[in-house]
């Protein structure tokens, strides 16, 4: 077992983990963050995509011992006193999940696309969630959310980032 | 609520864009899904999976890996062989029908244990279970199982399964047959001998894996003193996964309780019950303590049912202006190492309606089903039906180059008319409503087909040095799952009835059951939208509570996008009855006859006295106090509805899609898709169109990308989510959707199923295209799945250069020896 300390959506956490222990399994089983989702074992389909010091992550692919001294941002942060995030507002306004497993993976790949100040066209938008697959919207709708929140969240009245979020 | 739709529709929730009701907790990570459930004492089971695809269990020994730390039990097959009270269960069996007049005898159905006792028939199947305090430490005991295997030759194509001295999968049949069932109507082998044209070609249908996000997962909480079980599991269908645990262990089902909580797709992959489910509740049982399992996603792809599998010899006869005489389709199935839960059924949803929207004399259907040492297939979104639409648009294209007419002018030609009524078919069924033209020239407008056609003429078929290829499928789906007395005559053991209760609180707020079992599908606001039009009340105002056997007491649940056809209706039917009761009581409390009251603006209200009038949750509060009550009127206003549909129902369309083949490496890139689907009346448009283009998206997935891979041993070569190539949202493009409304005449909604059409049109609109691009470089067919690789070797071919067999034999359901049979060619 080894000791960790990271700050998961702005709270400092301290841990003793197994050595092997994902950081997905650390976030679900350890803190209860249920948000984050598994859906493959391959690093492929993106549903455990997290922040971590402000940049998406596919949690299932770093251990919790490697996190430690991070700050970790999860789906759980991001609505704040009961208001959505421009993000998740986009996503139901656009109709942008069906079944909702992959919608925390796809909305953290979404938040870490837009800060990263890529561009937003269709295909710039589908290139950058190629790490995270939706089996339900087709896309379409995703795509739509993604490029509505951008619009939102960089004009000058945009609210503050996440908190715990981006660098 | 939120209000997308124009503001008139705002007294009127049915037909407007409303906002998921579903999405905030979703959105939020609030969503509880079964991995989510954790309980004290909760123990997790992983499961020994037999690496080979056939042989005969030697031995198994777990001593050392009971020895590990943190393990509880270990389990062999024999072990718990004691806890079953039957095999797993196949509630569709179907026995040959070699001609139509075959007296019925018993189906073939061999035993399947949910743990192998002697012989393992397929890679992954459960030889041993693990139990222990964590997922890490049931892993570790995995590992330390050890099994000795006597291998046994493997059968893994589906042709080869029919030939002399093939392997057998049940020896006790002594041949790999399942069934042959045949279907005739007209007299088939005249028109085909005397047709001036006949048309024929063959199709493979490759296994495809359902890949719903969420993987499956079960967690069950005894309460030993009682004999009870709570069943949480990743599944579409709760009632039936109540009914045959309650069966196969032996438990009484008033002492089960299962819950589908949050579930992440299905898509047909959890329209069954499952070892690993019969499982957890036989430890549950056995150790009187919570057991979980979480399906890994490598795991799942040998253990949950993949989908299609079939060879399809496809042939019309015409006459020489191209109208269609006769239609006749073989089919060899493939149903894998046993028979799951529908599996045999799946051939069978698409048998009446291979002639699609076409009318014809004549029509043959028959179907061989067989065995191979291969994961067990059943139903994937379609089921049936994309393989019947992709033989028939396949077909006619095919038709239509033979007869040398452009595509559109086929289908043209042959649609049934517009029709209103229910209309009788060639396939022996009864379409309910359906105008095939209309849809098809609204989908030629929105992607400019003319234009399209005529830079093809222009350039040789090239768009800057591209391969230029336009596609037509126009198609009928049968979906609704129903009648019961029809699903009775084709053998299939449950009814096509849902049911729906409303009860009116006395706050006045409305809670809705289904018998449904929504999985992404956004049916919570769907069916809030026909209760608030219905009742005169807020869409938010209804909560719609389902998935739970102990909150929903009857339901056949949710697949054959059967869930507005038969689960809306039975909504709509038990709305009905809620305001014939609410009328009663606001005619008392008027003090006028019923006959004075009218339902207007969602109350009811004296004729000419609008200041007269009662709501409903005026009525539900009286009814709850039940202080003036008219006589012979029970306290409380609730209603409830059984529908089962009179008949299928057929949503219908046409798809265009046009691609661009680059010559040089095989790559198809799809630059328009336009999709012009009728459900019949929309509840809610824009989870409609959600719903086609997922539907579309999954049918491009399967057209281009997917493809389940065998190798000789029976190894699944496309093993896990990087090797099997689910599409993202880079390789997939954008959508055009409109509509056209035909309502349905058989249920009085008028509404139709609309979560397969996508998956059902999109194939063959994809491949026509893709085969109407390559013509100009040679090739003169091309199949499923048109990946790069295919793509250009079947260039190559063309030119003569490289033969066009893939060097890695897949599924070994003939796709390397396939060739393009006789097309065009006159019999």
């Amino acid at each position: 077992m080894r000791r960790i300390a990271l700050t998961v959506n702005g709270v400092q956490r301290e841990a003793e983990v197994e050595p092997r222990q994902l950081l997905v399994y650390f976030l679900r089983e350890t803190l209860g963050l249920t948000g984050t989702n598994v859906g493959c074992d391959t690093s492929s389909c993106g549903a455990c995509t997290i922040l971590v010091d402000g940049k998406s992550v596919k949690s299932c692919t770093m251990l919790a011992v490697q996190a430690d001294g991070t700050e970790v941002t999860t789906i759980e942060a991001l609505a704040s006193n009961g208001k959505l995030h421009p993000l998740q507002e986009a996503f139901r306004a656009n109709h942008g999940l069906q079944c909702g497993y992959c919608t925390p993976g796809m909305i953290m790949a979404g938040l870490s696309l837009i800060e990263s100040g890529a561009g937003m066209s269709d295909e710039e938008v589908r290139l950058g969630l190629e790490g995270n697959l939706c089996r339900c919207t087709g896309y379409q709708n995703i795509v739509k959310s993604i490029q509505d929140a951008a619009k939102q969240m960089r004009s000058p009245a945009a609210p503050a980032g996440v908190q715990g979020g981006s660098e | 609520m939120t209000q997308v739709a124009e503001p008139e529709a705002a007294k009127r929730w049915v037909g407007g864009g409303i906002l998921r009701k579903e999405d905030p907790e979703l959105l939020t990570g609030q969503g509880r899904y079964v991995d989510d459930i954790a309980l004290p004492g909760m123990l997790w089971m992983s499961f020994v999976r037999s690496p080979v695809a056939h042989a005969s269990l030697a031995r198994v020994d777990v001593a050392a890996a009971r020895e590990l730390p943190g393990v509880v039990a270990v389990f062999t097959g024999q072990d718990l062989a004691g806890e079953w009270a039957a095999a797993l269960p196949c509630a569709w069996p179907i026995a040959s029908r070699r001609y139509p007049d075959e007296p019925t005898h018993d189906p073939r159905v061999p035993d399947h244990w949910p743990v192998v006792k002697d012989r393992v028939r397929f890679m992954g199947e459960i030889v041993a279970v693990v139990v222990a305090d964590s997922r890490e430490h049931a892993v570790d005991a995995v590992e330390a199982v050890d099994v000795d295997y006597d291998e046994l030759p493997v059968l893994t194509g589906i042709e080869e399964a029919l030939q002399e001295g093939a392997p057998i999968v049940h020896e006790q049949f002594g041949t790999n047959e399942l069934y042959t069932w045949v279907l005739e109507n007209g007299e088939v082998d005249n028109v085909f001998a005397e047709a001036p044209v006949v048309v024929k070609e063959r199709y493979y249908h490759p296994r495809l894996i359902a890949n719903a996000i969420e993987p499956r997962g079960v967690v069950v909480q005894p309460v030993p003193a009682q004999g009870e079980y709570t069943v949480w599991s990743a599944t579409q269908i709760p009632h039936f996964l109540r009914l045959f645990l309650a069966l196969c262990l032996g438990i009484p089902e008033t002492k089960i309780r299962v819950i589908a909580p949050e579930v992440g797709g299905g898509f047909g992959s959890k329209l069954d019950v499952y070892a690993e489910e019969f499982i957890a509740v036989a430890l549950a049982r056995r150790l009187g303590q919570p057991v979980k399992w979480t399906e890994e996603r490598s795991e799942g792809y040998l253990a949950t049912v993949q989908g299609r599998g079939v060879i399809q010899d496809m042939e019309v006869a015409a006459t020489e202006e191209g109208r269609l005489l006769g239609v006749r389709a073989k089919l060899l199935a493939d149903m894998g190492g046993y028979l799951q839960l529908v599996a045999p059924g799946i051939p069978i949803l698409g048998a009446f309606h291979y002639h699609g929207v076409y009318d014809c004399q004549a029509y043959g259907f028959s179907c061989t089903a067989v065995f191979t040492n291969k994961t067990p297939t059943d139903a994937y979104r379609g089921a049936g039906r994309p393989e019947a639409t992709y033989a028939t648009e396949r077909i006619m294209d095919a038709l239509a180059r033979r007869v040398g007419k452009d595509p559109a002018e086929i289908r043209e030609l042959n649609f049934i008319p517009p029709f209103n009524e229910p209309r009788r078919t060639a396939g022996t069924l009864e379409y309910d409503s359906g105008n095939y033209a209309a849809a098809l020239a609204k989908a030629k407008e929105l992607v400019g087909y003319d234009d399209l056609r005529r830079e093809q003429r222009a350039n040789g078929g090239r768009r800057d040095g591209k391969l230029l290829g336009v596609g037509i499928s126009s198609y009928v789906e049968v979906c609704g799952w129903a009648p019961s007395q029809v699903l009775a005559s084709l053998k299939y053991a449950g009814g096509g009835w849902e049911r729906a209760t409303i009860r009116c609180n006395p706050t006045g707020k409305i809670t809705v059951v289904t018998g449904t079992s929504p999985h992404g599908q956004g049916l919570v606001t769907t069916l809030s939208q026909i209760v608030a039009d219905a009742l005169g009340v807020d869409p938010d105002d209804v909560e719609v509570l389902h998935g739970d056997t102990a909150v929903a007491a009857w339901g056949l649940d949710t697949y054959g996008s059967r869930s507005l056809s038969a689960g809306g209706v039975a909504l709509y039917n038990a709305a009905e009855r809620v305001r014939e009761k609410a009328k009663r009581i606001a005619a008392h409390e008027l003090e006028v006859s019923e006959d004075d009251l009218e339902w207007t603006g969602g109350k009811f209200q004296v004729h000419g006295a609008p200041d007269k009038a009662k709501t409903i949750p005026e009525l539900a509060f009286a009814a709850w106090t039940a202080h003036n009550l008219p006589s012979e009127v029970d306290p409380v206003l609730e209603g409830s509805a059984v529908f089962d549909p009179p008949n299928w129902t057929f949503p219908s369309g046409t798809h265009i899609c046009v691609v661009e083949v680059d010559p040089d490496t095989g790559q198809v890139r799809i630059v328009k898709y336009v999709a012009v689907d009728d459900c019949g009346n929309v509840i809610n448009p824009m989870i409609v169109d959600g719903q086609v283009m997922g539907g579309v998206a999954q049918g491009i997935a399967e057209a281009i990308y997917e493809e389940a891979l065998y190798d000789e041993n029976g190894t699944l070569l496309t093993g896990n989510m990087a090797t099997y190539r689910v599409p993202s949202a880079a390789e997939l493009p954008g959508f055009t959707l409109d509509r056209t409304v035909t309502p349905s005449s058989t249920n009085p909604m008028g509404v139709k199923g609309i979560g397969e059409t996508g998956t059902i049109a999109s194939p063959p609109a994809v491949l026509n295209a893709v085969a109407d691009a390559l013509r100009p470089v040679g090739v003169e067919f091309i199949d499923l799945p048109a990946s790069a690789e295919r793509v250009w070797r079947a260039i190559q071919a063309a030119k003569g250069e490289t033969p066009a067999e893939r060097t890695v034999e897949g599924g070994g359901t003939g796709a390397a020896s396939m060739t393009p049979e006789e097309e065009g060619g006159v019999a």
